[in-house]
């Protein structure tokens, strides 16, 4: 492949430049398989709206404990067509369940990174470039936000706010989602403020807005994507754990409280498995694609992995 | 030896302290943020089971004037750091001659013998596996088989918990649905109790490894590719020194010290993570504790049980933070490079 095989490839052996346009480190296959994985979630949240009766995830609209077709319960009942993936103590149809609880897991995480992340970069861009007491007070806080376990003040919130909406528990999570973006892109800032390309556009006179988001934003986006993919994970465990302890939303059914109710109704020693270990599998579904893209933008921001694993 | 310089030492200590304040100011501040008043939530409560509550308004008054309610919220706060300073969180509700220090005191032993080893277990098996993943002599079937049993990674360690409960607890009958140890147990120092604890601690402690290893592995993994690019590396490699101490030495010893710090700001998640998992299994540790008290709303339990919570974590990680200077000899506070090296 390379003409002089005695050199590490660099990126200017054939085997790391680009050949066509099809040869972009964005053809990752961890990558696009995490990002199908999520794209089928999302689909199934928006198809499954129009093909399924999403009245039946009302409590009492389908018989109670019916199992996913081709099962029988332990009264015998065998799954009908009208409830393919059966059906809970409450009488709500797990599938209905399914096509609106797995959204809603994707809508709070993604929300809540995206609230984390546009708070990091401010504030990565401020300790970075402002620098002096601004950096001191920003990875003060930072730091101290980061030992705090998120989830014990999320309960403490939670146990007192009984009614929360889908969108203010995303907030809540945000509250915690800032800091590990922060220090990221501060870190880097830092050390692409010192680089040749920078210091060019700053002798030139671009302005510092010009800076920011003319020559070091663009190189970041790796960066930010796998922080954002990073945060949305940790938003949805935050929220899945809370929801799994009963806290949260509970007028909206998502994919935690699900678990819980199952937990709660001990479906684990009825046999019921089809109650929790569907809720559970979509989300371990969603939690695997969200690490795949995360792998994946590793591979694409860091060619030394890129070359360990090709 | 690195050497802790005094100021460094001081800003550590510094934020040690601030996130203890803090948290604890934020525990009390949210009960008085939030809408209602707690003892009339209390009453709510009461009626709702009970129907109808005699006296409501006298218990009421009653209670605010015991527990200070109607002090101003200085002498209040005030009041509530020098009670914390004691470890005295009030009673709990719920159960309520009970101190909610001492219902803390029976479970914080459980839950930090749990922590520990599952921090030990995933943090060893992690790096290990990862050097394997990274190493250029590892067999290439162990290379293959690595990543198959990653397949965890990255799923919340309650859900793996619920898995693990079911297949192997449930289904196939080989390890106890719940609890610390056997029934009728007394917990003593003796050969059948200990064993009994480790029997019932598999399940829980595997749970939490099975999702975060793969973390420390991939982590490990790519340490130790940046190491194996450095000139020193192919040195070694030149002068012919024994593959296997090139590994320790050379590879392994200097990959793992960004791991280190990595544990140190991954230890909030986990404990969160294993509050759960002590849940599914009905471990009689914090995480049980917090749930019960949850579904009794008992508060005072909430608010003191994750408190403590908060000051162990903190109190880890700032034991982490001021050994790493010993570990790494070229990091000490005396230059202050510790935090622009990671």
């Amino acid at each position: 492949m390379s003409l002089s095989p005695s050199l590490e490839p660099g990126p200017s052996t054939p085997k790391m430049g680009r050949l066509n346009r099809w040869d972009t480190p964005w053809l990752n296959w961890k990558f696009l398989s995490g990002m199908s994985i999520i794209g089928l979630i999302v689909l199934i949240g928006i198809c499954g709206r129009l093909f399924w009766n999403m009245d039946l995830v009302y409590v009492a609209s389908s018989p109670l404990n019916l199992p996913p077709v081709g099962f029988e319960n332990r009264r015998g009942q065998e799954g009908t067509w009208e409830h393919p993936l059966g059906t809970e103590n409450r009488g709500c149809d797990m599938l209905a369940l399914m096509v609106i609880g797995a959204p809603n897991s994707l809508y709070v995480g993604i929300l809540a990174a995206s609230l984390g992340l546009s708070v990091g970069v401010i504030f990565g861009f401020m300790a970075g470039f402002i620098g002096n007491w601004v950096d001191d007070l920003i990875r003060l806080i930072s730091d101290t936000t980061m030992t705090i376990p998120s989830l014990l003040v999320l309960i403490i919130i939670q146990a007192l706010i009984p009614q929360v909406s889908l969108t203010l528990m995303a907030c809540l999570l945000a509250l915690f989602a800032w800091p590990a973006p922060t220090r990221l892109i501060r870190a880097q800032v830092l050390s692409m403020r010192e680089s040749g390309y920078v210091q060019m556009a700053r002798l030139s006179g671009a302005s510092v807005f010009r800076l920011m988001f003319g020559e070091i934003m663009p190189n970041l986006l790796p960066y930010l994507a796998a922080s954002f993919i990073g945060s949305s994970a940790g938003a949805i465990l935050a929220a899945v754990g809370l929801e799994g302890l009963g806290l949260g939303p509970q007028r909206v059914p998502t994919l935690g409280r699900t678990i819980y109710l199952a937990l709660e109704s001990s479906a684990l020693l009825r046999n019921m498995w089809w109650w929790w270990g569907l809720p559970t599998l979509v989300l371990a579904i969603i939690f695997i694609g969200l690490f795949l893209i995360n792998l994946g933008l590793d591979e694409i921001a860091n060619p030394r992995l890129r070359r360990a694993s090709g | 030896m690195g050497s802790l310089s005094i100021k460094a030492l001081v800003r550590r200590l510094c934020i040690y302290f601030l996130t203890i304040w803090v948290s604890a100011t934020v525990i009390f501040c949210i009960p008085r943020l939030a809408p209602g008043d707690p003892i009339a939530a209390m009453i709510s409560r009461m009626s709702q089971q009970a129907g109808y509550v005699e006296n409501s308004d006298k218990i009421i008054e009653g209670w605010r004037k015991r527990f200070g309610l109607d002090d101003t919220p200085m002498t209040q706060y005030v009041r509530y750091l020098r009670n914390l300073l004691r470890f005295d969180m009030g009673y709990s509700m719920a159960f309520f001659p009970t101190t909610v220090s001492s219902m803390v005191k029976r479970a914080l032993p459980w839950t930090l013998g749990l922590l520990f080893v599952s921090i030990i277990v995933t943090f060893l098996l992690g790096n290990f596996l990862g050097a394997l993943l990274a190493w250029r002599r590892t067999p290439s079937v162990v290379k293959m088989t690595i990543p198959v049993t990653m397949i965890f990674t990255s799923i919340p360690s309650f859900l793996a918990a619920i898995f693990l409960l079911y297949v192997f607890a449930f289904r196939l009958h080989l390890f106890p649905l719940r609890g610390a140890y056997g029934r009728g147990l007394q917990p003593e120092l003796s050969w059948e109790f200990i064993s009994s604890v480790i029997y019932h601690g598999i399940l829980p402690v595997s749970s939490i490894v099975l999702v975060s290893f793969g973390y420390w592995a991939l982590g490990m993994r790519g340490m130790m590719i940046t190491v194996e690019g450095e000139d020193y590396m192919h040195l070694a490699q030149a002068k012919g020194l024994n593959p296997f101490y090139t590994l320790y030495r050379y590879m392994v010893r200097n990959a793992i010290l960004p791991q280190v710090t990595a544990l140190a700001i991954s230890l909030g998640t986990m404990v969160g993570g294993q509050i759960l998992v002590e849940y599914i299994f009905s471990y009689p540790g914090m995480g049980t504790l917090i749930f019960t008290a949850i579904r009794n709303q008992d508060f005072n339990v909430i608010q003191g049980t994750s408190f403590i919570l908060i000051v162990t974590t903190a109190t880890a990680v700032l034991v982490i933070d001021l050994i790493y200077p010993f570990i790494d000899p070229r990091i000490s506070y005396a230059n202050s490079s510790i935090e622009k090296g990671h």
